[in-house]
């Protein structure tokens, strides 16, 4: 069975400069699309990405992550939306580049889809009522 | 067929008024026809929730002993000044208002965090807020220096008092440029990215009396979560514009003045919100009953987004440099298909008003009037209708010459 997750990986400053990733094409058979890449001032390593294959694979090749230091979190918690200051002006959902913002027909309520986010944070400073929270 | 408020009053009292909202007429109209609608219904109630930047709220917070002479002199509430050139403990905070030592747009696009805005939602949610005040001393106000926690309800009298709220129809906002735009009209992305609008379309309550024919002085109305009244026509109000046959502006039109007890009002209905790039401002909740006296007043309140159009305006060029260029009218019921053709290019569109709480206070006020909690006002003036001959002016600037 073939999987597709979203996932952020936290990289310690001893393994910011090492090859990690590459490894998991290489000896794991996955495919992995990288939605952003940062170093912070504390030389922590953040990368965000997609990554595909096989269940079996993707188990093993995140098992290979976390033995070598790396912290894994699941991406769906990281942009959330205060539900209590959302106005559901709809402010947000040009701004999404990946279509995670739409409106119910009817109500006109702004739906937030967590497992669309790409975790851009451009809806961050962009909603009016500050609503969208980073948490990493 | 005609009615009076004092008839429909009396219904309401007595539990028998047939109130629905703007939405819902449409639909009742549709099906029994404008004469028999106009007979049946007694009010249709609007709402708006958007940002309105015209906003702010008086306050008088009691004297300190020894008094202390805050006119003239400096006030603070959580770092956000307030306007002081009244009498002793009088202040006015407006919705725009910024820390002094803000980053503003120094870096930029500034992010705008907490404004006057902002003061008065945590006023609302009964949040303690620093007073800081500093004066120049007098005989009979010695006090030079105030630093105190507040709350709302330490005050005598806090007051919203809105000067232009509720636009009766508002514009487009896109960028033809290379850049993207922060505007107060939020994000305009580069060369045609998006278009925000910011209307309630066939909700909002100006569209739903386009001729200011019940919307008066002294109309009583649903105000940030409580109850306010229209106290006077709003700045830069100005009917003469291009309308549509039914008489429903296509420009930016008419205006609201409002004016309310703040301490009965909610921070869900005034929410404190950021414009990146641009400034502070206050959402703010809005909701006018019309009563339906008349078939006219009745099917000006059947008015549908397909019937409402907006001029799409270039933030890029036009906008800033007042120039007059509109690049197109487009529908309300284009606009929220999500998509509007613009020179044979699709542009996603975005809204900076909340139709879904509109539609809720529209409701909200229905409840009120069901209940007999809310019985409907008589205007005590009309709002300046097109013979006024209002006519806008620009500044034109003029040297100083010394």
């Amino acid at each position: 069975m073939t999987v597709s997750k979203r996932i952020v990986l936290h990289f310690p400053p001893r393994l910011v400069d090492k090859a990690i990733v590459s490894k998991l094409v290489k000896d794991y058979g996955l495919d992995f699309n990288i939605i952003k890449a940062s170093v912070t001032p504390g030389e922590e390593g953040l990368l965000v990405m997609e990554l595909t294959g096989e269940q079996r694979n993707y188990d093993k090749g995140l098992k290979y992550l976390t033995d070598t230091g790396v912290k894994i979190q699941s991406l769906s918690q990281d942009v959330v939306r205060n539900e209590a200051r959302c106005t559901h002006c709809g402010a947000c959902i040009t701004m999404c580049p990946s279509g995670a913002f739409s409106l119910e027909t009817g109500t006109r309520k702004v739906l937030f889809e967590n497992s669309k986010c790409v975790v851009c944070e451009l809806c961050i400073k962009a909603c009016p009522p500050r609503a969208m929270e980073l948490y990493f | 067929m005609t009615k009076t408020i004092a008839e429909i009053n009396e219904k309401i009292k007595k539990g028998q008024a047939v109130v629905v909202t703007a939405e819902e007429i449409i639909g009742i109209a549709k099906k029994k026809g404008i004469s028999q609608a106009a007979k049946e219904v007694d009010v249709v109630t609007t709402g708006t929730f958007g940002p309105m930047c015209s906003s702010g709220a008086y306050f008088n917070v009691g004297h300190t002993k020894p008094r202390i002479k805050l006119g003239g002199g400096k006030v603070y509430l959580n770092d956000v000044p307030a306007y002081t050139g009244l009498a002793a403990v009088d202040f006015f905070l407006g919705a725009t208002a910024l820390p002094d030592d803000d980053p503003k747009n120094r870096v930029f696009p500034g992010e705008f965090k907490y404004g006057g805005g902002h003061v008065i939602e945590e006023l609302l949610a009964g949040k303690d807020i620093r007073l800081i005040a500093t004066a120049y001393g007098t005989d009979c106000y010695p006090k030079r220096k105030l630093e105190t926690l507040i709350r709302l309800a330490d005050m005598n009298e806090a007051v919203l008092f809105n000067i232009r709220n509720a636009y009766q129809n508002y514009a487009v906002a896109v960028n033809s440029g290379e850049r993207i735009l922060y505007t107060y009209m939020g994000v305009v992305k580069p060369r045609f990215g998006n278009a925000n609008y910011s209307t309630s379309g066939q909700l909002s309550p100006l569209l739903n009396d386009p001729h200011y024919k019940t919307i008066g002085v002294g109309t009583r109305i649903f105000l940030g979560g409580g109850v306010g009244y229209v106290a006077w026509q709003g700045t830069q109000h100005n009917p003469n514009v291009p309308r549509t046959e039914n008489g429903v502006p296509k420009r930016a039109a008419g205006t609201l003045a409002v004016i309310g007890d703040l301490k009965q009002m909610k921070p869900q209905w005034l929410v404190g919100t950021s414009f990146l790039g641009y400034g502070c401002t206050l959402t703010v909740g809005i909701g006018v009953p019309i009563p339906i006296l008349s078939e006219e007043t009745l099917r000006y309140t059947t008015v549908t987004d397909a019937d409402i159009y907006a001029p799409v305006i270039d933030y890029a060029t036009a906008y800033p440099q007042r120039l007059p260029d509109v690049l197109a009218e487009v529908s309300y019921s284009e606009l929220k298909s999500g998509k509007i053709k613009l020179q044979d290019k699709e542009i996603p569109t975005a809204s900076l008003s909340s139709y879904h709480k509109a539609l809720e206070i529209a409701n909200i006020l229905k409840d009120w009037i069901n209940k007999g909690d809310f019985l409907l006002t008589e205007a005590v003036t009309p709002l300046p209708d097109i013979e006024s001959g209002i006519k806008l002016k620009a500044l034109e600037e003029r040297p100083i010459l010394e």
